[in-house]
């Protein structure tokens, strides 16, 4: 249906792609991975028509395309699905889903019959229910992808690109969109997904692309490929996840937490961390492991139950308290609630210890810098300048910039909730050989995720949790990735 | 059907009714058609306003040079009918307002469409190049006779009368053109693909460029809009004052967008209704016209206004918090 052929496109000089050449054909899924930088936005853009490549030639049904722009890649039916789903979020689910076709029309007039007509149709070939009239700011992520799949499939999309589309979403949803992938693929429609997370699209894909550095190092059927062969080729070395060395058997307990509960998201939750040990929590969406996490660090403010660090109580619901505690907590959406994007890296590490370097009101600016600088090397964050906003730092480099505020005030407990979501492969095993390295220094790390290989490659004990419950306690040693994906759903 | 207290409409639509309860018991000739009238008579300028204020709102941008642009049509059209043409029709003179108006709503569209500049900034700077061009170039002395077509508009009544007790009432035909002005947005607004593009536009900036829509040429329609509107306003405000005073008008702007706010739009952009933005007008000239009915002294009347804000807005925004901290 399209094939690509010998596509190259530098910026400034820079070989953002070189001599990229691969064909979908209609019905079929693809896979393209990459790690970030690996030019996979800029084909995403080139077939968007937003940028036209230097050399190289896009073929429609076998016929050369010329030059794209947005429209003319439109009218063809290719449809881009951003990661952030470019909807309307104060407009209705039925007008989000019908606006780029009534706008393809040419109409002046708003007919809201017709639309909500095209909405419901819509849905109806996804398969899914959703209220036409909600506004789109109301729906959860997954379901907004779905509007977004359906304003695409409104404009006769004959293909559609899907750009890391299961980023923000649990397990099960990933399940339900495999699902509907299916149906759009039995209907002709050909996918190509773009991603760095695509173990969990493979089974649904007929061919996987690789790109590294902006060339293209693999092709196959898909069933050729596994999770450990796509990270080789991705980042063009082998990344060995072992399990953490044990812990010390005499480590002191260093966290104590007994029967939290808050009510409409967990209860009786009870657990010890050990010196040194890094504790798995996982569970599917809406299990309470978020809201776990935020009470842990006093962003929510549990009911009951009791929080104890090197035998001293920690006060709850206060997040000063429980960073006086020495607890410190790197959040899930770390672009939200964790950075300052458009500041300097180095202010982002150094708004944590502000207080430490104050003499008589002042700031010993030197000392702050110098220690923000120390660890900015140590967590080795890829950047030209210190002095850069945050914003222009990749995925892995911003966690760790997250990272090296925290470490910096010297926590006793170390809370990360999602430490990879949104990093690619080589940095997210680099983020793991930290947290092990930081363990081994005698720091208590507690990992909240349900990434299960990422579980299974850094903690010690893994807590199962499932309705606001702790269910299963299981050695990380122990279980396979498969095995800890049946407790979690069963 | 259960009022839904989580909306703007229904907290200002309550206070009114709660206001007027208190107003009609301290002074039971308070509940009369006059009363009404006055009410709707001083609402006419501040509604075209807040119409206008209201499509910039959505739009994602915030506009405070309406004033200005009124302020200005109002008095280089009188000054250009005067010299040129004093005999000429209302409607002609409502023309000119409503091109010249246009024409400045051009030169904001210019800077904010074309070279992309932040809106409230660019407004901020028009306003005050826009009121100061005029009383530098063109006049500051009050045109107290004016021409024809606009006195005699201002004097034309649509409804008229004597109350039981010897009071006079009555309504100007001015009226009809908030009124026209409201259904003729609300067209645009809800009826047109162009309207839909405002809110999109104003929902995300970025989305809407995504999927095609012509983000500068709704930007310069808004802007253009809201000259218009605002033009016209001016022209009606001297017709109904009888002068064209270049002091008038400026410094409403920011009660005009509180009575939008009030009325339930969001400053972010993407969210507004017409029936808020014209309940939260009638709340804030309720409370100019008839506070001391109540028997509050009427240098209260901006303190009551503040707290109306604080309250109208304010309560809303800590439901919602309140009700996402329960989803949490």
């Amino acid at each position: 249906m399209i094939a690509i052929e010998g596509v190259t496109k530098a910026y400034a000089g820079i070989t953002a792609l070189a001599d990229v050449g691969f064909s979908i054909a209609a019905g079929e899924a693809v896979c393209l991975a990459g790690e970030n930088g690996s030019g996979k936005s800029t084909l995403i853009k080139i077939l968007a028509g937003v940028e036209q490549p230097n050399a190289g030639t896009i073929r429609f049904s076998g016929e050369p395309a010329g030059t794209l722009n947005p429209r003319r890649s439109a009218a063809a039916g290719i449809m881009v699905i951003f990661q952030d789903f470019s909807l309307f979020p104060n407009l209705s689910v039925a007008e989000n889903i019908g606006f780029s076709a009534e706008l393809a029309t040419e109409r002046r007039l708003v007919n809201r019959g017709r639309v909500r007509k095209l909405a419901a149709e819509m849905l109806k070939r996804l398969g899914v229910e959703i209220d036409l009239d909600v506004l789109v700011e109301t729906l959860p992520v997954a379901h907004k992808q779905l509007v977004a799949i359906c304003r695409a499939l409104a404009c006769d999309a004959r293909l559609i690109i899907m750009d890391e589309p299961t980023t923000a979403l649990t397990e099960r949803e990933v399940r339900i969109l495999l699902g509907i992938i299916r149906r759009l693929k039995a209907d002709g429609v050909a996918v190509l997904f773009v991603s760095h997370k695509l173990a969990e699209v493979l089974e649904v894909c007929e061919k996987v692309v690789v790109l590294r550095n902006g060339r293209k190092v693999a092709e196959g059927p898909a069933t050729e490929f596994d999770a450990a062969s796509l990270t080789h080729h991705m980042t063009g070395r082998d990344v060995a996840e072992e399990p953490p060395p044990p812990v010390d058997p005499a480590a002191p307990v260093l966290m104590q937490v007994r029967s939290l509960a808050k009510a409409g998201s967990f209860d009786a939750v009870s657990f010890d961390l050990r010196a040194g040990e890094v504790l798995g929590i996982s569970g599917l969406l809406g299990s309470g492991r978020t809201a776990l996490a935020k009470a842990l660090f006093g962003l929510a403010a549990p009911d009951q139950g009791s929080v104890t660090v090197a035998s001293k109580a920690v006060a709850l619901g206060d997040p000063l308290a429980a960073a006086a505690c020495g607890i410190a907590y790197v959040p899930e959406d770390r672009l939200t609630e964790g950075l300052f994007l458009t500041q300097s890296i180095l202010r982002n590490v150094g708004i944590g210890r502000l207080e430490a370097h104050c003499r008589g009101g002042m700031l010993d600016l030197a000392g702050l810098w110098g220690e923000a600088t120390d660890w900015l090397r140590k967590l080795t964050v890829k950047t030209a300048s210190v002095e850069a906003p945050v914003r222009s730092l990749s995925g892995g480099n911003q966690q760790r910039v997250v990272l090296a505020r925290w470490l910096a005030t010297a926590p006793r407990v170390l809370v990360l909730n999602g430490p990879s979501v949104g990093v690619d492969v080589g940095s997210k095993s680099d983020i793991h050989g930290i947290i092990r390295d930081l363990s081994q220094t005698g720091l208590g790390v507690i990992v909240i995720s349900d990434d299960l290989p990422e579980l299974l490659a850094t903690c010690h004990r893994i807590l199962v949790m499932k309705a606001g419950r702790i269910t299963d306690e299981i050695a990380g040693a122990d279980i396979t990735a498969e095995d800890l994906a049946h407790r979690l759903a069963s | 059907m259960r009022p839904d207290f989580s909306r703007n409409e229904t907290l200002v639509a309550l206070v009114i009714l709660g206001f007027c309860t208190l107003a009609t018991v301290a002074d039971p000739s308070f509940l009369s058609l006059a009363t009404l009238t006055d009410l709707l008579r001083g609402g006419i300028v501040l509604g075209i306003f807040a119409v206008a204020a209201l499509l910039v709102l959505i739009s994602g941008g915030l506009d405070v040079s309406f004033t200005a642009v009124a302020a200005f049509t109002m008095y280089t059209t009188a000054l250009m009918l005067n010299s040129w043409a004093p005999g000429v029709p209302w409607y002609a003179a409502f023309a000119v307002g409503m091109c010249v108006g246009g024409l400045l709503g051009l030169i904001n569209g210019i800077f904010i469409a074309g070279f992309g500049l932040p809106t409230l900034i660019v407004t901020l700077g028009t306003l005050s190049v826009f009121r100061g061009f005029m009383l530098t170039f063109i006049g500051q002395k009050q045109i107290t006779t004016l021409p024809s077509g606009m006195r005699e508009f201002g004097r034309a009544m649509m409804v008229r009368g004597t109350n039981a007790d010897g009071s006079f009432y009555s309504l100007p035909w001015a009226f009809a053109a908030l009124v026209l002005a409201v259904v003729v947005t609300w067209a645009i607004l809800h009826r047109t693909m162009l309207g839909r593009a405002i809110f999109a536009i104003g929902g995300s900036l970025e989305s809407a460029r995504r999927i095609g829509v012509n983000v500068r040429g709704t930007q310069y329609f808004v802007y253009i809009y809201v000259g218009v509107l605002a033009g016209l306003a001016g022209v009606i405000h001297a017709s109904l004052a009888r002068v064209a005073n270049p002091f008038d008008l400026v410094g409403l702007e920011l009660s005009v967008i509180a009575a939008v706010v009030l009325g339930g739009a969001r400053l972010a952009g993407g969210y507004g209704t017409l029936t808020g933005t014209l309940l939260g007008v009638a709340l804030i000239v309720l409370v100019r016209n008839s506070l001391v009915v109540i028997g509050i002294p009427s240098t209260w009347q901006s303190v009551a206004i503040g707290i109306l804000i604080l309250i109208g807005t304010g309560l809303p925004a800590w439901q919602a918090r309140r009700a996402a901290a329960r989803a949490a």
